[in-house]
C-alpha cells in the first residue's frame, strides 16, 4: 500500500430530491508515473491509481479509468442526480491492488 | 569501463534512434481519433473541451469536458509518450456528462476529447495547449 493516501470528498449534506449536485473528489497519491529515474539512472516502477469510481445506493454515477497522465494527487469533479436519500460510494483502485474507499449520505431536505 | 570501437557505435546508434523515435511515435491527432471511434465519423458539436491555452505547469494542467448525453468521453493528449490519460463513463446516477481533473502534459500539444454518445455517434473536440515546463519527469 502506497503511503499517505488520503482519499477526500466533498458532498453536500442536504440535496431537495431530483436535485444535481456537484461533488469534488481528491486523493493524495504520488501518481508515478514510471517514466521517471532516479539519481542512479534506474527508472522509478510506476505506481498510480488506474481507476476511480462513484456509486449512489449501488447505481454507477462514473467510473473513470485512469492513465499514468493523470496528475499526481488526482482530482475530480463532476455531478450527481439525487432521487432519494442515501449514500455515495467512493472507490479508488491502487496498482498495488490496494482499494481506498470512502463513504457520504446525503439528506433530503 | 573500456569501451571497443564497436560497442561505441552501437550505443551511439541507439541513443540516435531513442532521440529520434518520439517524434515519430507521436501519433497525429485524427489517427488517436480514429483509433477510438473505429473510423466512424465524428461531429465536432455536442461536446466542449476547456483547457487553459498556456499551461505554466506540464505537471498539473486542469481540463474540464461536458458533453450533454454522453455515455462516455475519452481523453487523450497526442503528445505525450503514451497518449492515454483518462476514460470516463457516465452511469445511470450521473447528473450530467461533464467532468473536471487535472492531467499532465509533456509539451506544447493538442489534448483530445472523444465522447460516445447514447445513439452510437461520436463527438470529438481538440485544444492546443502550450506547455512552459513539460509533466512527465526525466
Amino acid at each position: 500500500m502506497a503511503k499517505g493516501v488520503k482519499p477526500r470528498v466533498k458532498v453536500p449534506k442536504t440535496a431537495a430530491a431530483g436535485e444535481t449536485i456537484t461533488i469534488k473528489t481528491l486523493i493524495s497519491h504520488k501518481m508515478e508515473t514510471g517514466r521517471r529515474k532516479d539519481k542512479d539512472g534506474n527508472i522509478i516502477p510506476r505506481s498510480i491509481i488506474n481507476r476511480f469510481t462513484c456509486a449512489f445506493n449501488g447505481k454507477s454515477v462514473v467510473d473513470v479509468s485512469m492513465e499514468p497522465a493523470i496528475s499526481v494527487n488526482p482530482y475530480f469533479q463532476f455531478e450527481a442526480t439525487v432521487p432519494e436519500a442515501g449514500e455515495f460510494l467512493f472507490t479508488w483502485y491502487d496498482d498495488d491492488g490496494s482499494v481506498y474507499e470512502k463513504k457520504k449520505s446525503i439528506k433530503i431536505a | 569501463m573500456n569501451f571497443t570501437r564497436r560497442e561505441t557505435m552501437a550505443a551511439g546508434g541507439a541513443a540516435f534512434i531513442a532521440s529520434v523515435l518520439p517524434i515519430t511515435l507521436m501519433a497525429s491527432t485524427n489517427d488517436l481519433i480514429s483509433g477510438i471511434t473505429g473510423g466512424a465519423e465524428t461531429s465536432s458539436s455536442g461536446i466542449s473541451l476547456t483547457a487553459p491555452e498556456i499551461a505554466e505547469n506540464g505537471n498539473t494542467v486542469p481540463i474540464s469536458i461536458d458533453a450533454p448525453g454522453a455515455v462516455a468521453i475519452t481523453v487523450l493528449a497526442a503528445g505525450n509518450p503514451t497518449p492515454g490519460v483518462a476514460k470516463f463513463n457516465f452511469g445511470a446516477g450521473s447528473g450530467s456528462q461533464n467532468c473536471t481533473t487535472r492531467i499532465r502534459l509533456a509539451g506544447t500539444q493538442d489534448v483530445i476529447a472523444v465522447a460516445e454518445m447514447a445513439d452510437g455517434s461520436f463527438s470529438a473536440a481538440h485544444q492546443t495547449v502550450k506547455v512552459t515546463i513539460g509533466g512527465c519527469g526525466g
